[in-house]
């Protein structure tokens, strides 16, 4: 086990940014944590690197403990930030040195790995450029480059594509797979983007308000909850009895109503529709899709992602209590 | 090994930023050159004290000041690091948090020698009676001022998350020790609560050690300036290393 946590908890007060947590993670492994802004993901991240103590429970990182054994942890992990943290008035190539000479690379490897990950990143023309003439995307590469390039055996990342155009998104998923599968590095991400989670992760917790809703393989969390999902709008007057009929149904998994809306969870809908819309009565509209990982979050949360964002962060919620 | 490796690196990034950030470079050439000229002449044509002209007599509680003032402030740049998230890389580096502070300090005294080479370049126009043990002896005094004033500007810092509530707090600190330093004006003739009050000011020995190095004026022994300062350092040092514990 790489990671383990045992009822790893979080507290500012009263409330609990991270409640409980257990969690065991394999070397190799992709693990995402999945929530929206201020579910506790950055907590998790920021306790495992050693960054923030925990008010109970305990953790280890590579074997190490994570409050006993800090340096150590130190030593065997690899940090991408939420906030770029690379030096603005530093080369691209300079940050990497300083990065080179604080986490211990022996003096004959360094130039070698500089080289070895800025080509990863495509970077190698840019390397000696100020870092305040990079544009985002390229601050994140080089994010990116700085934590792996001590070899680290586990990368986190938190959120490593935030505010990425999708074709550099892609690019960064890419690197993070070949990393893993070459280095056999272990990772840990949080994103609140699904298809991050779903293309990239070997398993994926759903966090909310500081707890695990939710722990699978991105297929198996969809095929748990969805095989498809038909949404539908019934007549206002006969929808009572039609939901109650619908709840019956054998092939019908989950039944969630949203602002007027019916969302089914359903095996197979293309052949059991015909048979469903005998049960509904009218209807004002139907659509039928293939469930995704944000179908997941919404059985789990009762929420979209989005409107989980807009409800704010955690501290937004302390403050509104 | 691993140790040293960490504090060389923080020292180097901190004296590159400071070589590239063109203000920072420009301010610490032209504040010696404003201080020694605005006080010195604007009060110095008319004034001798103990045989010198004010303007001379004045000279090592400019240099002193000038290296307070510099040396305090670096502390801020600890708060914006926090706030432009370099800190983070930094903290979560596989280095005791002694050698974040160390490099930080001698980052902060590296900028604050670099002033320190142009007050003694002023010091020739001004005929101050230089001569090679004078220089040497001042600038080994003005560092080990440096480090005390860069480790106190950390401590701050360290502690504080607002640029605001740093100049705040650094303005208590920094007023009453040049104040009460005599840097400007003698203070054998001050009322008795005011000399106790020189007496527990740390930069009070630093500008006496330079004045006595530089003019040859003292109220107390050499070795007993040195004393203070090194003692005052260390435990500015100690607690500065507690403070980057906690970050």
């Amino acid at each position: 086990m790489v990671i383990k946590t045992e009822g790893l908890t979080k507290k500012y007060g009263k409330i609990a940014a991270l409640d409980d947590l257990n969690l065991e993670v394999e070397e190799g492994e992709i693990f995402g944590l999945l929530g929206p802004n201020g579910a506790g993901k950055t907590t998790i991240i920021s306790m495992l690197c050693t960054i923030l103590k925990p008010t109970s429970g305990r953790a280890w990182v590579n074997g190490f403990d994570i409050v006993k054994e800090s340096s150590k942890v130190r030593k065997s992990i690899g940090i991408v930030f939420q906030q770029p943290s690379v030096d603005d008035l530093l080369t691209g190539r300079e940050n990497l040195a300083m990065h080179n000479l604080l986490f211990g690379v022996p003096r004959e490897l360094r130039k070698q790995r500089i080289d070895e990950v800025l080509s990863l990143v495509n970077l190698e023309k840019r390397a000696d450029d100020l870092v305040n003439t990079y544009s985002g995307g390229m601050r994140r590469r080089l994010e990116l480059a700085r934590g792996i390039m001590h070899h680290p055996k586990i990368l986190f990342l938190d959120e490593p594509t935030l505010g990425l155009d999708p074709q550099t998104r892609e690019h960064i998923w890419e690197y993070i797979q070949n990393l893993a599968e070459k280095e056999c590095m272990t990772v840990m991400l949080t994103t609140h983007y699904m298809e991050e989670a779903e293309q990239l992760c070997d398993r994926v917790a759903i966090i909310d308000y500081g707890k695990i809703v939710a722990l699978d393989p991105p297929q198996i969390l969809k095929s748990q909850i969805v095989g498809d999902v038909v949404k539908l709008k019934l007549k206002q007057e006969q929808k009572n009895p039609a939901i109650q009929r619908i709840r019956e149904l054998d092939y019908v998994k989950n039944v969630k109503e949203k602002d007027g809306m019916l969302y089914l969870s359903i095996e197979d809908a293309g052949r059991h529709l015909q048979d469903l819309l005998t049960h509904t009565g009218q209807i004002d509209f139907v659509e039928v899709r293939r469930g995704t990982l944000s179908d997941v979050f919404l059985h789990y949360t009762g929420r979209e992602i989005r409107e989980a964002e807009a409800e704010g962060g955690y501290w937004e919620r302390v403050m509104k209590k | 090994m691993s140790e040293i490796e960490g504090i060389y690196a923080i020292w180097l990034r901190e004296t590159k930023i400071y070589i590239r950030e063109k203000e920072r470079l420009i301010a610490s050439i032209i504040s010696p050159l404003l201080w020694i000229f605005a006080f010195g002449a604007g009060l110095g044509s008319t004034v001798d004290i103990e045989g010198y002209n004010y303007q001379i007599f004045i000279y090592p509680g400019v240099m002193a000041m000038t290296v307070l003032f510099t040396s305090l402030f670096y502390g801020i740049y600890v708060i914006w690091d926090r706030k432009l998230d370099f800190l983070k890389e930094v903290l979560v580096a596989p280095v005791s948090r002694a050698s974040v502070f160390a490099g930080k300090m001698f980052g902060g005294a590296t900028d604050v020698m670099v002033e320190a080479v142009i007050l003694l370049i002023i010091g020739f126009f001004l005929d101050i009676p230089f001569t090679l043990t004078v220089i040497i002896g001042s600038a080994l005094m003005l560092l080990l001022i440096s480090i005390a004033m860069v480790s106190i500007g950390l401590v701050i810092g360290a502690n504080l998350r607002s640029p605001e509530g740093f100049n705040l707090v650094i303005g208590f600190v920094m007023w009453p020790m040049f104040f009460f330093s005599g840097a400007l004006f003698p203070v054998d003739n001050l009322s008795p609560w005011l000399t106790a009050i020189t007496y527990i000011d740390p930069l009070t020995y630093g500008v006496d050690a330079l004045r006595g190095i530089i003019l040859g004026i003292n109220r107390f022994p050499i070795y007993l300036d040195v004393g203070v300062m090194l003692v005052f350092s260390m435990v500015m040092m100690g607690i500065g290393v507690l403070s980057f514990r906690r970050m």
